[in-house]
């Protein structure tokens, strides 16, 4: 494969990876001593709250702030005028650029954009502020369907200076010869596919505490965002000040789910908060703040899909008709269809293929990421248009899909999209997950339960779940790429100290993920130290190397690289050392149970022992090797490459690419619409495993949010554009009786050649796969109706609904 | 606003203050006694986050005033056990991997707590019923479930 990276060799024998870990950080977390946002403060610290814009679409004429101004404890009342004169636009990665405030400047662009900010002695005296506050607004036609942003023109336009329509953009590729494979395919299955928005929806909301020292001009914002050490410097931009002058300091998140992947608004609304009235600034979203206002709503997206295949199953084209509602703002661009064309082929062997995107303008929140970041959805678009070809043809969807498969020996495989994929065996976890499912005995079940009128579904899906994102997915689509940046690395410091005890520096925070478990297996690995001789520290800006943090699935495979480079160094040092000391030669050294030894003897040197020498005897050490025990490391994406300028071949842009069959049974109650979990069975290839026990806490984890998007969750907009589901009394996540008692997690362990220990991702888990899988369960239950599962959220109602039409 | 006193325990310790009528309890523990064990998810009652025991029930304290506190004992997770020293509840969520980002665990633990309380020997129906009030974003509840169980049979082990 031209390009590929140097085929590594993998350890065949392991001590910490592999092992089911207590997490490290548990202890603080389980004793209510976690110190999330909320949990912390500064002296002197003023609270913030924001006045939210009632309309979808409107201009400000006017704001009345005399009242709240005048209410004792506020400190601060700012309309977007006043702070626009000293805090700029928000950061975005969309080419061209849409341009949007931490409060709105002009004009509101969908319900819950910020319209004033107040700060006050407390949160409660700042939320009695905004009642007093009179905004006159001009009203403007909202925009809520997609297909009307189409045709929008005149005041309906969101984004003037964009162009006289609604459209973000509008792009075609084409991937092969699709036109020909289609013409030669023997049928063409199409099917219309509907993805409602939903969202990360953490436990926890988005919140930031700034301090502005006028001493030194100089920012400091803790916050729960990721990506501080990737782009953080870009809120130093939106504040005007030197990024030098700006450190933000993390602090672990209470969940993300892709929702925190880099949250902009609220850091740099309290740090322009805090600079104007001279105090620090906490500003933490309510719920309500974060349904409306969160900048993370997941895809919207309406498809006409076609699959072009050959009489005997052979999938040879696939094809798509795809419109995104993208809401009000454009943060990451389109990157969403670049991360769905990192998989746009699934696990098969289809020679070509269409994507024609139309993303629109609406008056919605704007899009972010949620864990699949939009190729969660071409999953279900995909799975579900081979499970209609399969029932076209009279296959079941194991033979169709069997036959399909890019088998072993095809790896490295370039896909038509142009991304490649490292390594899998899609048969074994299909084998796997088939015995562990017991599918043939259910199938023999679910035929005599139908005699006695109980409908018992079984729904088989083979995902990909691609991993450790690299960079040009996010510009790639654009028409005028913009700054196409083309790295995304990971770094690490490890420091060992004067006692032998190793102090582990990440770039990239904790929101939920078990980075401090894992680092510390992967370090007490590498350097044969006991887990508990291991600290990991959280790096702020100030302290920063480049870390672009967990998303995408990344964080394992990129931290695994760079430890790998770091410890490499330490080892190395360490050998001079020793070897100088022990008068040995290096390559007769060997680092075992946290001793250096001369192979063969008993004669060696504890790291502690080794580690006090290079710190305080440098007269023993030898020549060309200062003091200290440290060495840094940034490691670069394994495997990109630069997309063609026709965008005929995207690049190798997500490697990485692991596989999982999930296979729920159910039993639908056709007079309720409830839905009952008799088996579900989730079998992933993630590579080698770390800690099977987290591994599959994102597998069952992933999976209780996919069925939240499948069956129960959708941020709705009626027609006037208002969130009727801005809260979790509508906005319905799944509780413990709408999630399987018993999710059977299997792993095939399928190693990566281009990474450390040839691990790949797995943070995204089973959201990636349960959507069409239980959409053809609950397919496969109805199949006697007639009913098909085309569009989400596939609620009991809904479920109502179609068994009435059906009848 | 004139403020009020109230007089309330807190995992064993009085406490004697002035609020204004309407601050939260959740807000009270939290920002007025620096018991930020207690999380705050939605503020309308949904999520449980705020969960703790009220005279040995659970509440949400994001859906009480402080002052409706009078004379009440209440628990938060501060009282369970310490990184060091941790409550049979808290080792078996350890062991069993029930929290991932964490936010939901205290409340998790004390709902947990108030089961186990009255009945030392649930069947796992029973934990299910029990805890199926409070969302986790993160596990998927299996786990959670796990570890309730597992500590039930832990403290049963432990109380003889």
């Amino acid at each position: 494969m031209n390009g590929a990276p140097p085929v590594k060799t993998h350890p065949t024998s392991m001590r910490w990876i592999g092992q089911n870990m207590k997490r490290v950080e548990d202890p603080r977390l389980l004793t209510g001593r976690g110190k999330y946002i909320d949990d912390m403060s500064v002296p002197n610290m003023a609270h913030a709250a924001v006045l939210r814009s009632p309309h979808a679409h409107a201009r400000i004429v006017s704001i009345d702030a005399t009242r709240a101004r005048a209410l004792p404890g506020v400190l601060l009342v700012m309309t977007g005028a006043e702070a626009a004169e000293q805090t700029g636009p928000l950061p975005c990665f969309s080419s061209p650029a849409t341009t949007q405030y931490c409060i709105a400047l002009d004009r509101v662009r969908h319900v819950g954009e910020a319209v004033v900010a107040v700060v006050a002695e407390s949160r409660y005296i700042a939320e009695d502020a905004i009642d007093l506050i009179e905004v006159e607004y001009e009203l403007l036609p909202p925009v809520v369907n997609p297909l009307d942003a189409l045709t929008s023109s005149g005041d309906a336009v969101l984004h003037p200076e964009r162009g006289p329509n609604n459209i973000a953009l509008q792009r075609t590729l084409t991937f092969g010869s699709y036109a020909e494979d289609m013409a030669g395919a023997e049928l063409i299955v199409r099917r219309k596919v509907v993805w409602p928005r939903s969202g990360g929806q953490p436990m926890e909301t988005v919140g930031a505490i700034a301090t502005y020292d006028e001493g030194n001009g100089k920012f400091t914002i803790h916050a729960n965002t990721s990506m501080y050490n990737y782009v953080g410097w870009l809120i130093a931009v939106s504040l005007k000040v030197s990024a030098s002058k700006l450190n933000l300091v993390p602090t672990i998140a209470g969940g993300s789910f892709g929702s925190k992947l880099f949250a902009h608004k609220v850091p740099v609304l309290a740090a322009t908060l805090a600079r104007a009235c001279g105090q620090p600034v906490k500003f933490l979203e309510d719920r309500l703040d974060n349904m409306m206002s969160c900048d993370n709503h997941g895809s919207d997206r309406i498809y006409d899909l076609e699959l072009g295949l050959m009489r005997d199953g052979t999938m040879v084209a696939f094809g798509m008709k795809v419109i995104d509602d993208y809401g009000a703002y454009l943060q990451f661009g389109v990157g969403h269809h670049g991360n769905a064309a990192a998989q746009l082929t699934g696990p098969y062997r289809i020679k070509s293929a269409q994507i024609d995107l139309t993303a629109v303008f609406t008056n919605k929140c704007q899009q972010g990421a949620y864990r699949g970041f939009g190729s969660e959805v071409n999953n279900f678009a995909l799975e579900r248009i081979v499970d209609a070809a399969a029932e076209e043809l009279g296959m079941s969807p194991v033979e169709i899909r069997r036959k399909n498969f890019i088998q072993p020996d095809q790896f490295p495989y370039k896909i038509p999209t142009g991304n490649v994929y490292d390594s899998g065996n899609y048969e074994a976890v299909l084998d796997k997950a088939l015995e562990m499912a017991d599918y043939d005995g259910w199938r023999v079940r679910q035929a005599e339960a139908l005699k006695q009128g109980r409908y018992i579904g079984i729904g088989l899906v083979s995902c990909q779940e691609r991993s450790v994102f690299s960079s040009t997915e996010f510009w790639f689509w654009n028409h005028d790429p913009g700054f196409a940046l083309t790295s995304s690395p990971e770094s690490v410091n490890v420091r060992i100290d004067p006692t032998g005890k190793a102090f582990v520096s990440l770039y990239a925070p904790f929101w939920g993920n078990s980075p401090e478990t894992m680092a510390t297996q992967i370090v007490a690995e590498q350097l044969t130290m006991d887990p508990s001789d291991i600290e990991i520290i959280y790096a702020d800006t100030d302290q920063g190397l480049m870390g672009t943090g967990p998303g995408g699935s990344r964080y394992t495979v990129m931290i695994a690289g760079a430890i790998g480079g770091a410890t490499l160094e330490l080892r190395q040092k360490m050998f001079k050392i020793a070897g100088h000391l022990m008068e040995a030669n290096e390559s007769d050294l060997e680092l075992q149970n946290g001793r250096v030894s001369v192979r063969g003897t008993d004669r060696g040197m504890s790291i502690p022992e080794i580690a006090m020498q290079a710190h305080f005897f440098r007269l023993n050490l030898p020549d060309g090797i200062n003091s200290g025990l440290d060495a840094r490391y940034t490691y670069d994406h394994p495997y990109t490459t630069q997309p063609s300028a026709d965008r005929t071949d995207l690049g190798v842009f997500y490697p990485i690419m692991g596989h999982m069959c999930h296979i729920p049974i159910i039993e639908v109650d056709i007079e309720t619409g409830r839905i009952e979990y008799l088996k579900y069975v989730a079998v992933h290839d993630c590579g080698t495993v770390v800690n099977p026990m987290t591994l599959a806490g994102h597998v069952r984890g992933g999976t209780a949010q996919g069925i939240g998007s499948t069956m129960y969750e959708q941020f709705y907009y009626d027609e006037q554009g208002q969130l009727v589901t801005a809260n979790f009394g509508d906005y319905l996540i799944p509780t413990l009786r709408e999630v399987p008692p018993n999710i059977e997690v299997g792993h095939v362990e399928t190693k990566s050649p281009f990474t450390e220990y040839g691990i790949k991702g797995g943070g995204e888990g089973g959201r990636m796969g349960v959507p069409p899988a239980l959409a053809a369960a609950i397919e496969d239950a109805l199949r006697p109706f007639g009913v098909k599962v085309d569009g989400l959220p596939i609620t009991p109602v809904k479920i109502r609904e179609l068994i009435r039409a059906a009848s | 606003m004139d403020q009020l006193p109230v007089t309330l325990t807190v995992n064993g310790k009085r406490y004697q203050r002035s609020v204004d009528p309407r601050r939260l309890l959740s807000d009270f523990l939290r920002h007025d006694l620096g018991l930020t064990g207690t999380h705050v998810g939605c503020e309308h009652g949904v999520c449980g986050m705020c969960t703790v025991l009220f005279n040995g029930q659970t509440v949400r304290s994001c859906l009480m005033f402080a002052v409706q506190a009078e004379d009440a004992e209440l628990t938060t997770v501060e009282s369970l056990g310490t990184p060091n020293n941790m409550h049979p509840l808290q080792e078996a969520f350890w062991a069993k991997h029930g929290l991932q980002c964490g936010f939901c665990t205290p409340a998790m633990l004390l709902t947990a707590k108030e089961l186990l309380d009255n009945n030392p020997t649930p069947t796992r129906e029973e934990i299910c019923e029990a805890m199926s009030a409070n969302l986790c974003r993160c596990t998927g509840y299996q786990t959670i479930v796990d570890a309730v169980e597992s500590a039930a049979l832990a403290m049963q082990g432990g109380a003889q």
